[in-house]
């Protein structure tokens, strides 16, 4: 695929032709994905499909065996020692929350900027403060990750996010692990930081979320990219057959 | 004489005579010296045994194959070989390569050698105790390999190792009592001299039993303050109370 001179301005992320295995076992297959500023890209597709090792690439939690993955226009190389700067840029939300245990909810927050961006206490402290409103539990800066629950934890993990002030945040299953009741908490937070023009790239089973938020729904099985379109093709059903086996699957219940 | 100052007269002349030696014993300078001789090869021992088996376990943990090689054999070599082998070795065949260490420093450095050992499987299993999604999500907001280590990794590893590491100092206050072979006046040594000079083993032995179990006492009081100070920060509360007492009775596997 040849590379226009100009769409790195454009987009955030550029995926070319990217092969990642594990030993033997092939994840992810000629993989092309463009993520344009400021869109929210919802990743679907069946367990072992490669979408979290996908997205992990992205802000080199993995590396890449051949394909070239840019962020910004700047070829995003494999794991070194500058991958920090990389990962500074982009936020990640994980399955399992993954709060440090040791540290209260505001030290959680603040503790990346604090040690990577040499801020201030004070002021790491307000600014924290201030993403704990916006994920709606400041009640909660004293506690310890332990006394919450999934999903309060989970809001917890997208404000330590955001307190690097990431240009791309990036979701793996944020509501996999989550009790039903928790889920429309969490997913109001990312539906509302997306709204604000915060570009995300989500992996998520919850396709009623994914109409809401998706501006471009990508599916991929067996580590290809199946299906890439805007989400009013996607949900209008303008889909591939393989498509439609899958959606009909999880769209059953 | 101290013990003159206490008052037995209720008991019967011998045990009168065995307690007031004992106490006498205990307050002399010779077993105040060799006290603090025991004392000074624990802590000495374990400070740098606790410093090898961090930086051997972390060694470990980042994996380059050359270093892991090299530890992985002193793991296989220290473990593998009594400590009083180990004491005598460096002692005894040390000085053939030109490398000459007192008597004090040879039963340091072998006991510190053979902890370190020990202690780098504990500091690797607490090491290990923090899973790959924490140190992932420090890695996603930007930190730094060694920044994940000293404000993800270490935190969360001390409250694992505390316990095993009060296991061991207590070990080592006894694994001391080995370096006597090679003439360091601690504890043993002084109470097998005192013996020997008037043949009353019971009371120079009970009064160096007196002051291991002392010291023993004052390191598990320790070690509950330490582990205290460690989990109390940041423990929830409602862990805090449902948890049961759990005092700590000082044992170690025999060597």
């Amino acid at each position: 695929m040849s590379r226009d001179p100009n769409s790195s301005k454009r987009n955030i992320i550029e995926a070319r032709n990217v092969f990642k295995s594990f030993g033997d076992l092939e994840v992810l297959k000629d993989v092309s994905l463009d993520i344009a500023k400021q869109e929210t890209m919802v990743i679907v597709g069946p367990s072992g499909s490669g979408k979290s090792t996908l997205i992990r690439c992205f802000n080199l939690l993995e590396g890449i065996q051949s394909g070239e993955i840019r962020f910004e226009g700047n070829i995003i190389k494999n794991i070194d020692k500058d991958a920090w700067k990389r990962r500074e840029e982009i936020g990640m939300v994980f399955q399992n929350f993954e709060l440090f245990g040791h540290l209260t909810v505001l030290d959680n927050i603040t503790l990346a900027p604090i040690v990577v961006k040499g801020l201030d206490k004070k002021d790491a402290q307000q600014k924290g403060m201030a993403l704990l409103e916006k994920v709606k539990i400041p009640e909660k800066a004293t506690a310890f990750p332990i006394e919450l629950s999934g999903g309060q934890q989970q809001r917890v993990a997208i404000a330590r996010s955001l307190a690097m002030e990431p240009k791309l945040m990036l979701y793996d299953e944020p509501t996999s692990a989550l009790d039903p009741e928790m889920v429309k908490g969490v997913l109001e937070v990312i539906q509302q930081l997306s709204q604000e023009g915060m570009t995300s790239v989500v992996v998520t089973h919850e396709m009623g979320f994914a109409r809401n938020v998706a501006d471009r729904m990508v599916f991929m099985d067996h580590g290809r990219i199946q299906e890439n379109s805007t989400a009013d093709k996607f949900f209008n059903g303008q889909v591939s057959d393989r498509t439609r086996v899958f959606l009909d699957q999880i769209l059953i219940h | 004489m101290i013990g003159r100052w206490f008052s037995f007269t209720n008991l019967n002349g011998a045990i009168m005579d065995a307690l007031t030696l004992i106490i006498d014993y205990l307050f002399s300078e010779m077993y105040l010296r060799a006290a603090g001789m025991t004392l000074l090869l624990t802590v000495v021992a374990m400070f740098f045994g606790m410093l090898a088996g961090l930086v051997i376990a972390v060694i470990q943990e980042t994996g380059n194959k050359q270093l892991n090689y090299i530890v992985t054999t002193y793991i296989w070599f220290f473990r593998g070989t009594p400590a009083l082998f180990q004491i005598i070795f460096i002692y005894n065949v040390l000085p053939e390569f030109g490398i000459n260490l007192s008597s004090f420093m040879s039963g340091a450095l072998a006991l510190a050698l053979h902890e370190g050992a020990y202690v780098s499987e504990i500091m690797r299993a607490g090491l290990q105790s923090v899973g790959k999604g924490q140190r992932n999500a420090a890695r996603s907001v930007g930190m730094k390999e060694w920044q994940v280590m000293r404000h993800i990794i270490l935190p969360q590893a001390i409250r694992v190792i505390i316990p095993p590491i009060g296991n061991q100092f207590i070990g080592m206050l006894k694994l001391s009592a080995l370096v006597s072979v090679v003439a360091v006046e601690e504890l043993l040594l002084v109470a097998n001299q005192a013996a020997s000079s008037n043949f009353l083993y019971l009371e120079a032995l009970t009064a160096a039993g007196i002051y291991y179990l002392v010291f023993t006492t004052i390191f598990m009081y320790i070690q509950g303050h330490i582990e205290h100070w460690a989990n109390g920060g940041y423990r929830p509360k409602t862990l805090v109370e449902n948890a049961p007492d759990t005092k700590l009775i000082g044992r170690t596997e025999a060597r």
